[in-house]
């Protein structure tokens, strides 16, 4: 049977994600586990976040998990990141006064602020970036399998990650202006969205991650 | 295209069932939260919302049990209402599978409690409800001195606290989102108070859900239009049968309001 671990860090969606990863066809089982081994053992392995990144890192180094994640990228294993999960992928984050992060991908997570505004009116735009708004799928791969071009996910953050250059880019969104909504590289996937309240869509990106074996 | 404006429809539970008479021609227990939150979910709902309005507290952890049974089926955004007092509620509620908690009356009683509340969950999951009611109207017409006032209690209780003021400062002590129902026009049908709702929704930089007064569907569009609202709540409109949200949302659109459709 084919295992798929949700690092339990104690940040928040985690029960959903798992939910939803239970919730999709296949014959894989849902292990949520702080336990290094266990996710090290398991096949898939997905790094949910919500919350504040000071908080999501100061977890995964106590839980030693950083390393572990780091592990996992280098191992080949298809790696899921959702939300604060992918925005701690980059090198470090401008939230909570700049808190480093495990640099899978170059690149910070920069805020929206509170002067966010929609270029053709000017009207202020409200933060946090909060429901459902198109994906643009700026590359193919196999983790949008399925899914229509331009199809809504869920979204619900204030912070969103700004990659050093273009090649991981592999979704994007417009909210005031276009930024980053998916990033990929070799076995490492991670969406700012949250596929497990994205409602079909989101269940098919799960399946998708489910039978996907880690190469783009 | 871009951010959606939201439809929630709203839930009514008391004890582990859905009350306030939901209607719908072919389901099989419309009393079952589990059963209605996945129609209203096929439907198009963006979110949905239960408020628990148990009043014994014995029976709060059937609302963990309701909840847990949703988040496992329903693969939408969560949000539950009522009787949220303490860190410890919301904890519970979350780990349940809520995606964010409405805290109201314990706000005006304590706001630190939504700062810590904040600072524990993160803004995200946090939604301030206010109860709106007009207390004064000097201008008549003109709107320029209109006042509206926090109630609590399920709008019984005055607190001679300003909502546009309180509304900002829910939003400085960490809320990521308003839900601002109008105590005048709760149950009327008539439409959202477009006032209230556009004084509240300029005042602040999170988003702001319009509540109360939902009669037609035209209804819903005004409050993104004219409220400026970024959601709109409603309940009986939904629940009797009436109007589909699929409805809702042509309807919007055809308004000019994006909806995900």
């Amino acid at each position: 049977m084919n295992t798929v671990a949700v690092i339990d860090y104690g940040m928040g969606n985690l029960h959903s994600v798992a939910k939803a990863l239970e919730h999709v066809p296949g014959d894989h089982q849902v292990v949520v586990t702080s336990d290094a081994g266990q996710i090290l053992a398991a096949d898939r392995v997905v790094l949910p976040g919500v919350g504040a990144m000071r908080d999501c890192m100061g977890e995964l180094k106590r839980l030693k998990l950083d390393t572990v994640v780091k592990q996992v990228a280098d191992s080949g294993r298809p790696l899921l990141g959702v939300c604060v999960g992918m925005q701690a992928m980059l090198e470090c984050s401008a939230e909570n006064g700049g808190v480093e992060c495990l640099g899978l991908f170059s690149g910070t997570v920069e805020p929206f602020g509170t002067d966010l505004r929609d270029p053709l009116n000017g009207q202020h735009l409200k933060v946090p970036h909060m429901g459902w708004n198109q994906v643009d799928q700026t590359m193919p791969h196999p983790m949008w399998k399925d899914i229509l071009p331009d199809t809504r996910f869920y979204f619900v953050h204030s912070y969103y990650v700004q990659p050093a250059g273009p090649e991981p880019v592999a979704g994007s969104v417009v909210y005031g202006f276009p930024f980053v909504a998916a990033i990929a590289k070799e076995n490492i996937f991670a969406v700012q969205f949250h596929p497990e309240k994205s409602a079909q869509a989101g269940l098919q990106l799960y399946a998708n991650f489910v039978t996907w074996d880690g190469q783009a | 295209m871009g951010l959606a404006k939201r439809i929630i429809p709203c839930l009514d539970v008391d004890n582990g069932r859905v009350v306030k008479g939901v209607q719908f021609v072919d389901i099989r227990d419309a009393g079952d939260p589990v059963e209605v939150a996945k129609r209203y979910d096929e439907q198009g709902a963006d979110e949905i919302t239960f408020l628990d309005i148990t009043a014994s507290s014995d029976n709060r952890e059937t609302m963990v049990h309701v909840v847990e049974e949703v988040a496992g089926q329903v693969f939408i955004p969560l949000t539950v209402g009522g009787g949220i007092r303490t860190v410890e509620d919301i904890r519970r509620m979350l780990n349940a599978g809520a995606d964010k908690v409405g805290i109201n009356t314990a706000a005006v009683f304590n706001p630190e409690f939504v700062r810590e509340a904040a600072d524990r969950f993160g803004s995200q999951c946090i939604v301030v409800a206010i109860d709106a009611k007009c207390v004064s109207d000097s201008s008549q017409g003109n709107g320029e001195n209109k006042r509206w006032e926090i109630f609590t209690h399920g709008g019984r209780k005055p607190t001679g606290i300003d909502a546009i003021e309180w509304a900002k400062k829910m939003v400085d002590y960490g809320a990521g989102e308003i839900l601002l129902t109008s105590m005048d026009r709760d149950g009327t049908k008539i439409g959202f108070d477009l006032e209230l709702t556009r004084a509240v929704s300029d005042a602040v930089t999170v988003p702001v859900i319009a509540s109360g007064g939902v009669g037609e569907l035209k209804h819903l569009a005004e409050g993104v239009t004219e409220g400026r609202a970024d959601a709109v709540l409603a309940a009986s409109i939904f629940h009797f049968g009436e109007h589909s949200i699929e409805e809702a949302k042509r309807a919007m659109a055809a308004a000019g309001v994006e909806v995900r459709l």
